[in-house]
């Protein structure tokens, strides 16, 4: 518990590191070296990643534990929402609710274009 | 990087909500924020709130009572205590700048100076002392500077936290200290309040979300964390970090105002420092 949160702290640092060594965050995180990752697969290590997507840490995801309760749990998302829909809360859930908690993923650049699409993909699967 | 940075400096626009108003006079903002925790945990008593996030959260509760049944803060108090004794090279020692009653210290901080026009801190009054009298400074977040402040907080529990903001240019420091507490900032785009008043008591992975109300009452902490004790600015950067939001240096303009604020709001509530958290 004390690793997950020291990790939550230093995740800044570890970007800038990232940037600073020039590493492409999406293929040093999401390929993870194996190749043969399915989008699917590459989409649900973007979700879980801490210095990614780190969308436990606010909502639930049947089947993990130690997520967090402060968003709603995603669940059934198919029959609630269009790729389009979820790609625009991704990228920026201000649109919906200008002083929400939940990150910029996309304006902020937490996230690329193509990191977003991968998460879209993951979480409509669920 | 340089993104990073660009968006902590800018990502300041004010996400203020109801809750208070840009225009509320402090001691309006004081009750509507007292009372909105009332609201939110009916079943935690006022003068619980100097446990943090214990008062909200019986499962850790228990945990942490343990620990304080042998508390991981005792020998910094030791080594404060022994620290306040000592005598600097001109034969002063800090009794002659805070006082000779430790008991009567730490409640009078922070408070709003006139003269100077600035936010005077328990940790900031104790590196003038040593200034004043020809001595170095101290490390602002951990090591001698938060013993020396555990044992005076030590020697101050019990009394209530009574943050007076006596004019128009202490209300502007109180202001400041607002605007940052509601301020989203960093990459992540989060407010304290977003995590400390909207979210509190909910989970965020695996931690739960102290109320704000509170916050100042047990300071400095043992984190068992970090290990050691560290000062009320340095758990202000950590959490700064947490949203890759650039820290502010520990006795900043900011963060003193963020102090001001935070006390202020905890007016009422018994001082129970040192404390020791997760
Ligand atoms: C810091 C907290 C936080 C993080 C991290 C977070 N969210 Fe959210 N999310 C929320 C909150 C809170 C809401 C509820 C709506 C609001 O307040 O804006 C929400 C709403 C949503 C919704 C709409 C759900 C519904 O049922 O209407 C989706 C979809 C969503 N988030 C997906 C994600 C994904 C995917 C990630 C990770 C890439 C993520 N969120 C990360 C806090 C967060
Ligand atoms: C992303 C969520 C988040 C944000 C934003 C955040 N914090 Fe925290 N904060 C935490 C967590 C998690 C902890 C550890 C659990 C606890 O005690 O709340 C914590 C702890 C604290 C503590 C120690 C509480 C205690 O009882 O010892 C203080 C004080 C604090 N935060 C103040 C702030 C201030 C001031 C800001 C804004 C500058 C802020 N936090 C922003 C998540 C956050």
């Amino acid at each position: 518990m004390r690793k997950k949160f020291r990790l939550l702290i230093t995740s800044a640092s570890a970007v800038a590191i990232a940037a600073v060594m020039g590493i492409t965050t999406n293929s040093a995180i999401a390929g993870d070296g194996d190749k043969a990752a399915s989008p699917l697969e590459e989409g649900k290590k973007l979700a879980f990643n801490k210095k990614k997507g780190n969308c436990l840490a606010c909502h639930r995801i049947t089947g993990k534990d130690m997520e967090g309760t402060i968003g709603p749990p995603l669940i059934a998302m198919k029959s609630r929402f269009t790729k389009e829909a979820l790609i625009a809360q991704i990228a920026d859930a201000r649109a919906k609710n200008p002083n929400t908690i939940m990150p910029p993923f996309g304006a902020h650049a937490i996230l690329s274009k193509d990191e977003i699409e991968k998460v879209a993909d993951y979480i409509l699967s669920l | 990087m340089k993104k990073l940075l660009a968006i902590a400096a800018t990502a300041l626009a004010l996400g203020l909500t109801p809750l208070v108003g840009l225009q509320a006079s402090p001691a309006d903002d004081l009750a509507a924020f007292q009372d909105y925790f009332k609201k939110k945990f009916p079943n935690t008593a006022f003068e619980d709130y100097k446990n943090g996030v214990y008062a909200v959260d019986e499962a850790s509760r228990e945990q942490w009572e343990e620990m304080e049944e042998f508390p991981p803060y005792e020998l910094a108090i030791d080594d404060g205590e022994k620290l306040w004794g000592k005598k600097f090279a001109n034969g002063k020692s800090y009794a002659d700048c805070l006082g000779k009653d430790v008991s009567a210290i730490r409640v009078k901080y922070p408070y709003y100076d006139d003269k100077t026009d600035d936010i005077v801190t328990l940790e900031g009054a104790i590196n003038k002392c040593r200034t004043d009298n020809g001595e170095k400074p101290l490390k602002w977040k951990k090591g001698k500077l938060a013993k020396l402040s555990a044992y005076i907080a030590y020697q101050g529990r019990g009394q209530k936290i009574d943050v007076k903001i006596p004019n128009e240019k202490a209300e502007a420091w109180y202001n400041k200290g607002k605007h940052f507490f509601y301020a989203k900032r960093g990459q992540l785009n989060m407010a304290c309040a977003d995590c400390h008043v909207y979210y509190s008591g909910q989970k965020i992975r695996a931690d739960i979300l102290s109320p704000a109300l509170g916050h100042t009452t047990h300071f400095p902490v043992y984190r068992s964390k970090w290990g050691n004790l560290g000062t009320m600015h340095r758990r202000y950067a950590g959490c700064n970090k947490q949203v890759r939001a650039k820290p502010f240096k520990a006795q900043s303009k900011e963060y003193k105002a963020l102090e001001y604020f935070e006390a202020y709001m905890g007016n009422g509530l018994e001082l129970n420092g040192p404390g020791s958290r997760k």
